[in-house]
């Protein structure tokens, strides 16, 4: 085991994992987090806590994650390099591992443009491929990003990257989930599938390069509550692939949350069925609730002992 | 070249509101090709700041003057005659350019009268696409002659961020997204190889992060 993760554990032992979002609050309140934990305690095998996710200012993840880690919720703490140079993302690297986090997940981030702060300067100073290098190497190597050595307690962390199937260059994709890969990541979650049909072809060329033996993935799914709430990722949100039909489903629905969890559930069974798709993660923007709800109704409960 | 952009006129006449005789200096250089700094745009800003002023009943001499280059002594040394008798010198250069006029004539102000944006290029009549950022270190190489460093909102040395959609950045869909340029060009000359390698963190010491830069070419020392 490369790490003592629960996710590592369920994912190595075979089993189809569960991974959920829970997104930190805009304040400095334990409980939002507390009250949120409670969707996931038992449910999932790892809970993502969001890095300032569209650039909005939120409570830290790695403090968010320290709250969830109390409830006896397992989380995987997201960092961005949008905000952080090396030298922080090393600290903080540090400190997660010290707090109890055993899953960290890489991401480039979200430009600030699109959040609260958009004068703010952003860093950049690696890229997420170079961020999942940095936490192997810290890992594996027990060396710093320098090379100089981690003499003892080197953070044991389960390394997660993130892929957008729907994103262009298409074919470039694969590539760079190659890429991904062979800087250790050992588990990819991707933006949300709402066209399957895209993300299966993509699935395809994943197998054909042997990717899914080397790396878990996990397709993302994104519970939609409203037509309204689709039609905005449709057009606002770059990368995103949604097919008119849905667009269509949700809008004649008599009842829109109740056809948001059919449509998901849907997807649930339809990713399951993909050769190479090890898990899914749930990702319900602002709707944390209906986590359990959908878990249950897919049939992943209760979670697997491992 | 250097591309820079007047500053608003209201901007510039609250800068040289206490004055009542200037010098208004352009440049011959990159900003006379870019519109901002050249000899018309010094005749232009000149009439617009005397009719601003004339308006408020407050008249301003102005001495236009556009040297060759203001990023160098030999030709703004010329400039020192007129400086006795004026308040304050608006250059109209780059940042360079002002600087270069502080550095030599210490006891004249000299406020700058453009925002310097960025080394870009004409990619048609009167528009610049940035495409350099200077950062010392030069990977277009193996980036099939597009910069990743100027022409990436996150600067990503690995490939397209999740944002990139039919070919246009998600920070402006006017702006093409360089991963796909990357992409595009180097599948023409197949060379897409270049992007399995994973490329290593930057070293941002030949960037901006280690203080002011310098070059000294030795040879033409004199």
């Amino acid at each position: 085991m490369k790490s003592d993760s629960r996710l590592e554990k369920v994912l190595t032992a075979g089993k189809f994992a569960v991974t959920a979002e829970l997104g930190p609050p805009q304040n400095a309140d334990p409980e939002a987090i507390r009250k949120k934990a409670q969707y996931c305690l038992g449910n999932v095998d790892g809970a993502n806590i969001t890095d300032n996710q569209t650039a909005i200012v939120r409570m830290s993840s790695i403090a968010a994650a320290a709250i969830a880690i109390s409830c006896g919720v397992e989380p995987v703490v997201q960092m961005v390099c949008r905000d952080r140079n090396r030298i922080a993302m090393q600290s903080d690297i540090l400190g997660a591992a010290a707090l109890g986090v055993k899953n960290l997940l890489c991401l480039s981030g979200d430009h600030q443009k699109f959040g609260n702060h958009p004068q703010a300067a952003n860093v950049f100073d690696i890229d997420s491929v170079q961020l999942i290098a940095m936490v192997k190497k810290m890992r594996d190597e027990k060396k710093f990003l320098s090379g100089d050595p981690i003499k003892e307690h080197e953070p044991r962390l389960f390394i997660g990257a993130v892929e957008n199937p729907f994103a262009d260059p298409f074919e470039y994709r694969v590539l760079r989930l190659a890429k991904k890969v062979e800087a250790g990541a050992d588990f990819i979650q991707t933006q949300c599938v709402f066209d399957v049909e895209k993300f299966a072809r993509w699935m395809e060329l994943v197998v054909a390069e042997g990717l899914h033996k080397k790396v878990y993935i996990l397709a993302g799914l994104t519970p939609v509550r409203s037509h309204k709430a689709l039609v905005y990722m449709k057009n606002e949100v770059a990368g995103m692939s949604i097919p008119d039909e849905l667009i269509r489903r949700t809008e004649s629905a008599g009842e829109p949350k109740e056809e948001g969890v059919k449509i998901c559930l849907e997807m649930i069974e339809q990713v399951r069925n993909i050769e190479g798709v090890a898990g899914i993660h749930l990702m319900p923007i602002g709707w944390e609730s209906i986590t359990p709800v959908i878990l249950e109704r897919a049939g992943l409960l209760p979670r697997p002992e491992v | 070249m250097i591309v820079a952009d007047r500053k608003p006129l209201e901007e510039i006449l609250n800068s040289i509101k206490d004055y009542r005789k200037i010098m208004l200096a352009g440049c011959g250089g990159c900003v006379t090709i870019c519109f901002s700094g050249g000899a018309k745009a010094v005749e232009l800003l000149a009439s617009q700041i005397k009719m601003a002023r004339k308006k408020e009943g407050r008249d301003i001499e102005i001495i236009e003057c556009t040297p060759e280059r203001q990023c160098e002594h030999e030709f703004i040394d010329e400039l020192k005659k007129d400086l006795g008798s004026v308040d304050a010198v608006l250059s109209i250069a780059c940042g360079v350019g002002v600087q270069a006029m502080s550095q030599r004539h210490p006891d004249t102000i000299t406020i700058p009268g453009l925002n310097t944006k960025f080394m870009g290029y004409p990619i048609e009549h009167a528009l610049w696409d940035e495409r350099c950022a200077g950062c010392g270190d030069c990977v277009l190489e193996w980036t099939g002659g597009v910069c990743p460093i100027a022409r990436c909102a996150k600067k990503l040395l690995n490939g397209p961020c999740g944002g990139s959609a039919n070919g246009k950045c998600e920070v402006d869909k006017d702006t093409d997204c360089a991963w796909q340029l990357i992409y595009d060009r180097l599948k023409k000359l197949v060379k897409l190889d270049n992007l399995k390698k994973i490329r290593e963190p930057k070293d941002w010491r030949t960037s901006t992060n280690a203080g002011q830069r310098r070059i000294k070419f030795e040879e033409a020392m004199l």
